[in-house]
């Protein structure tokens, strides 16, 4: 899932400096899972805007903000209130403030930071395991995925910060390659058995796009 | 090849030291302390160090091929992308470096830069590797150079960190990879350099064992909080507070590891930090 943390408000307060009146969008999944766009906070911040003298249009909370055709679907819904406002603030991931900004000519604000792809520990608690490298390490290092968990996204083994075991950069966290080791401790030796070649970021290009291939979803085994 | 190469390779006691290039274009200060390590084999000249911006470690090296040192250049990969780093090479190839020390670099989070993008599109094996493939003509996606760089190639090696066997793999995957000698961070404890050289020692790799002149408490209380990797234990703390002049304290315990060194290591690297000048003395046997 998607972790975003809100932007503070002092920050959105000046984003919103010239608009008077505000069309406000949540989005049912991954932001209201980490507490930035749900119900709750939609409406929390409807009442921040209207202490602060704006006017709400209305809102909406979308079940998946990043579902293009769904969210421009639902936007034509609240068509009206959409016209009457000055601009739509939208409170979830980028991916998602991006669906909407593809289907309105009005002005499109992001309220949260995107942060990472998450694993959730417990309720509030997010830990990033994987960053979509598109080039991944996993069988190698014992499920546990270097380029991610070491600061420096190394391939080979610890840097010489690595100190009791832990991480230079947080001292709170195990070193990513001690944990390879043991893991790999009682398999087979992966990662340290010979060199890890560089990374092909090649398989990372920007803009990302993928299209499944239809046959072969249709037919899985063949 | 280099001076400080052929007299590792011969087996001989091996002294290099630091210079860091100046926070600015002015490289006076930096010759005036290279005039000080006159005395030394090679003078590693640092990249970024700390992971703050400084003048380029290449042009500083190139500063002092022309003034007749020996520089070893540091590369880390933390500020470029395997393009930029070779490139650079050949850069340093056509300028006359011959000494690498091929590193990971400190992550940015230390430095002056915070808010920069923290690179490591390489680690320092692959750099290592990628040096190899230069060496023999071919850059790290495949193709041909016109004419390829000889370099001399060290890596760093971290003796007190631990766990110490994955220490050691790293360090296996170095030597696989070309490194000719290592340098090491400061070691303050006897106990880490024995055991260290113990296995290390089969390599048949040149070990420098790092030695960092401990100029007063608060310094070495900043390395423990600040440096990774650097651990100055209690008794030598002890030391340098119950002295009055915690200086020449600093330099008998350099004095003490350069011992151990002779005894154990193949060279020694020595960081002074501004004291180039009690090199001679931490260096009388």
């Amino acid at each position: 899932m998607i972790i975003s943390s809100p932007k503070d408000r002092q920050k959105l307060e000046h984003l919103l400096q010239n608009y008077r009146s505000v069309f406000l969008v949540g989005c049912g999944s991954c932001a209201t899972v980490c507490k930035v766009g749900g119900e709750e906070e939609v409406f929390a911040t409807q009442e921040w805007l209207e202490e602060g003298g704006r006017d709400v249009t209305g809102s909406m909370i979308l079940d998946e903000a990043c579902h293009i055709m769904r969210a421009a679907r639902e936007l034509r819904r609240f068509r009206d209130q959409v016209e009457e406002a000055d601009v739509l603030l939208v409170l979830s991931c980028g991916a998602g403030a991006q669906s909407i900004s593809d289907c309105t000519d009005k002005p499109v604000l992001t309220g949260v930071d995107p942060l990472f792809l998450g694993n959730v520990r417990r309720f509030g608690q997010y830990e990033e395991k994987c960053s979509l490298c598109g080039d991944c390490i996993l069988n190698e290092t014992g499920g546990i995925c270097p380029v991610t968990t070491c600061a420096k996204g190394l391939l080979n083994g610890p840097c010489g910060g690595m100190e009791d075991g832990h991480c230079e950069v947080d001292h709170e966290q195990e070193c990513a390659w001690v944990r390879i080791y043991h893991r790999l401790e009682n398999q087979t030796q992966g990662v340290f058995s010979h060199i890890v070649e560089p990374k092909d970021w090649s398989r990372k290009f920007k803009p990302g796009k993928h299209l499944l291939d239809r046959k072969s979803f249709a037919e899985p085994h063949k | 090849m280099s001076f400080f190469s052929d007299k590792l390779q011969a087996g001989r006691f091996v002294i290099t030291a630091e210079i860091a290039p100046p926070k600015g274009t002015d490289v006076e200060a930096a010759l005036a302390t290279a005039e000080q390590l006159r005395i030394v084999d090679a003078i590693n000249v640092t990249d970024n160090q700390g992971a703050c911006m400084r003048m380029s470690p290449l042009a500083l090296s190139r500063l002092l091929v022309e003034q007749g040192y020996e520089p070893i250049l540091q590369v880390t990969c933390r500020d470029r992308n395997r393009m930029a780093l070779q490139s650079d090479l050949l850069g340093a190839s056509a300028l006359g470096i011959e000494n690498l020390l091929l590193l990971t670099g400190d992550h940015p989070r230390f430095g002056d830069h915070t808010a920069s993008r923290p690179v490591f599109d390489l680690d320092s094996v692959q750099l290592l590797k990628g040096v190899i493939g230069l060496q023999n003509g071919i850059d790290m996606a495949g193709n041909r150079l016109a004419s390829a760089p000889r370099f001399f190639t060290g890596a760093a090696a971290a003796p007190a960190a631990e766990p110490r066997q994955l220490v050691i793999r790293k360090i296996e995957k170095k030597i696989n990879c070309g490194a000719n000698f290592f340098q090491t961070q400061a070691v303050f404890h006897r106990p880490q350099v024995e055991s260290f050289m113990e296995t290390v020692g089969n390599y048949k790799v040149p070990v420098l064992l790092g030695v960092l002149l401990l100029k007063n408490t608060r310094m070495a209380q900043f390395l423990n909080a600040q440096i990774p990797g650097v651990q100055v234990p209690l008794n030598l703390l002890k030391r340098l507070e119950g002295v009055d002049d915690p200086l020449q304290e600093g330099v008998q315990i350099a004095r003490e590891m350069v011992s151990w060194a002779r005894e154990l290591c193949q060279g020694v690297h020595l960081m002074t930090f501004g004291r180039e000048d009690l090199i001679p003395q931490i260096l009388a046997e």
